[in-house]
């Protein structure tokens, strides 16, 4: 009887031991390149809103936001070391380089601090990776316009910003589904750097010269400028697939009530953060089985459910998701295999 | 005398309120984390020196430091031969501009603005998106750790000491400067300015190489952005230095100071703040403001 209550309380207690490490005095910075878009405002809010929670119930210490003044690598980089010289235990990163960082980041692991990059992720072996698969969305874009213009035709693409992986990896999967679709083809390509306004004066540059066109892919924030390029040339409607910005939707929604326009819409949560920031604290917590690179999903509007995601986006702003700790234990639970 | 003691000053400035701030920075490791990407901007203000001292601007050093880097972490690591002959090459296109300028007198501003596109194009040809790798001497060189005196102090000593000699001790550092300050009299005397412009460039080219080199060694990987940033920190780092945008007059030291102060001021000051991440970006904008107004007020009141 005495042996039974002493496993069952040794039961209770290992049980709780997962459940309830202590992680209140650790301190989580998040470091980020970049604050100008409406995707990474959207970033910032989720984040805050989520950590200030897990501050007040005593889940995490601390939970500071830093950004960076530019885009610049070498900022970022000595960011990331002033923040080991403040005694951070896990910092959670949007970086401005997948590479260049590494330097940093190697410094910031050999000081035992736990590194956790998502949306802008970087190669340091050491480092957690949060990733959303662009190369897939780049392929669904594709595989949508498919259903929307089954007799296909030629394409538009909008590139996000020069020389990132984001705007690599769409590309690629772009390519590979124009490969898989041949009765559709490329024949423009633009930069429009993830912003309406880029976006617009890059499409009205390259319209004259372009043969008709049916559908327009892009990375997200291009979508509505596009239209507005479209539209001002006097150029019929093609089928633009959207990014989740709320002016991209409202767009949408405006054409569907008129005639019935069809498209998709993908982009990656900006709440991916608070995701980056639970997984820290699952490492701080003590769990060693969480894999170093997590594959997350897209967060993707179809033609039936766009409309009720809509109110709840602020003007301006872009469509996001906020996880809880149990997102991130389930996000890492599907990725151990 | 104020006027040469200041940029020395905002430097201690800058330390002492990190110190206050974060006195755990203040150490030997503390010094290197912090410095050691100072090293990269230093080089760039030295790059931008050269030019300034000859009255004119160079608009294209920080994508050059970013082309250089793609170089570096790419044909540099593995055929070392075409590595070394694009680099030298690159300064000798430096060379060539600043005889295109002083031979056709066209602004530096524009010429090297055309120049920045054509770097930035460049970097993206050779790496369209991040990555290479730095050679594995350049990462050693970078990360080698000298007994007491931290490497980014040492190196930032050294850079100061060569540069100052050359230019401000040797004759022909005064014909240089004297280019800037007075081409008239310096042409009457029979020297060839072509020559002077030519030098000029071709150091900034040199130095920017440098730079671009060092960055990558402590980064160890490249991006094609990675230099974009350094342009009109090196600029700031001259003025801020003790430099003037005409008259050749300069100041190495003040440059490698001022290009420390900077990055000092800029990151780890800004991060110890503790400042809202809504304000962070403002603040740095703000912090160079009031370092540089505090170097203009200064030098108005020696008149």
């Amino acid at each position: 009887m005495k042996k039974i209550f002493v496993l069952g309380a040794l039961a209770a207690m290992l049980a709780s031991g997962t459940a309830l490490a202590d992680t209140s005095g650790k301190k989580i910075a998040f470091s980020n390149n970049y604050a100008g878009n409406s995707w990474r405002q959207a970033m910032l809010d989720s984040y805050a809103i989520v950590t200030k929670k897990a501050v007040a119930d005593k889940v995490v210490g601390a939970a500071d936001v830093f950004t960076t003044a530019d885009k610049e690598v070498p900022t970022q980089a000595a960011q990331v070391q002033n923040l080991i010289l403040q005694g951070y235990d896990a910092i959670v990163i949007n970086a401005a380089s997948p590479d260049a960082l590494n330097g940093a980041i190697k410094q910031a692991c050999d000081a035992g601090i736990v590194v956790v990059s998502f949306d802008g992720i970087v190669t340091e072996p050491c480092a957690y990776r949060v990733v959303v698969d662009f190369k897939d969305m780049g392929k669904q874009e594709v595989e949508q316009m498919a259903k929307f213009q089954p007799k296909g035709g030629n394409l538009l693409e909008i590139r996000g910003l020069a020389g990132t992986s984001i705007d690599d990896a769409i590309h690629a999967g772009i390519l590979e589904g124009v490969a898989a679709h041949p009765e559709f083809k490329i024949v423009g390509s633009v930069t429009g750097d993830w912003d309406q306004t880029t976006a617009q004066k890059a499409v009205a540059t390259i319209l004259p010269s372009l043969p008709d066109v049916v559908g327009v892919v892009d990375q997200g924030g291009d979508g509505y400028g596009a239209a507005q390029a479209f539209a001002a040339a006097g150029k019929p409607r093609p089928t633009i697939i959207m990014g989740n910005r709320q002016d991209e939707l409202q767009w949408w929604k405006e054409q569907k009530e008129k005639d019935g326009y069809q498209t998709w819409s993908a982009s990656i949560a900006p709440g991916v953060s608070t995701l980056a920031f639970w997984v820290a604290q699952q490492v701080l917590d003590g769990r060693t089985d969480v894999p170093h690179d997590l594959l997350v999903p897209y967060l993707a509007f179809t033609q039936d459910d766009f409309e009720a995601a809509l109110p709840k986006i602020p003007k301006g702003g872009v469509a996001s998701h906020e996880y809880t700790q149990e997102d991130a234990i389930a996000a890492i639970k599907a990725n151990i295999k | 005398m104020l006027r040469s003691l200041l940029p020395a000053l905002s430097l201690a400035l800058v330390l002492i309120a990190i110190a206050w701030l974060n006195p755990r920075a203040i150490s030997y490791f503390g010094f290197s984390l912090m410095l050691n990407l100072a090293i990269p901007i230093a080089l760039a203000t030295i790059a931008q020196m050269f030019v300034i001292a000859g009255n004119e601007l160079d608009l294209s050093i920080g994508t050059f430091v970013g082309f250089v880097g793609c170089v570096t972490a790419t044909w540099l690591k593995d055929a070392p031969l075409l590595g070394v002959v694009i680099l030298l090459g690159s300064i000798g296109v430096y060379a060539l501009l600043g005889a295109l300028i002083h031979l056709r007198n066209l602004p530096s501003i524009v010429v090297t603005l055309g120049m920045s596109f054509v770097w930035q194009g460049m970097a993206i040809l050779i790496l369209p998106k991040p990555g290479g790798k730095a050679p594995d001497w350049l990462l050693a060189l970078m990360a080698f750790k000298p007994p007491f005196i931290p490497f980014p102090i040492v190196a930032a000593l050294l850079i100061a000491a060569v540069v100052h000699f050359g230019l401000m001790r040797t004759s022909y550092g005064v014909i240089l400067r004297g280019s800037g300050g007075n081409s008239a009299a310096l042409k009457r005397a029979g020297w060839s300015l072509l020559r002077t412009k030519i030098a000029l460039f071709a150091l900034t080219g040199l130095f920017g190489v440098l730079s671009g080199m060092a960055l990558i060694g402590i980064t160890t990987s490249a991006d094609a952005n990675i230099g974009n940033g350094y342009t009109l920190l090196s600029i700031a780092g001259v003025i801020l230095g003790g430099g003037e945008f005409v008259g050749g007059r300069v100041s190495p030291i003040g440059a490698v100071i001022g290009a420390l102060t900077l990055a000092l001021a800029a990151s780890p000051l800004l991060t110890f703040m503790h400042i809202p991440p809504d304000w962070q970006v403002a603040a740095n904008g703000a912090i160079l403001i009031i370092v540089l107004a505090a170097r203009v007020l200064i030098s108005r009141r020696e008149r």
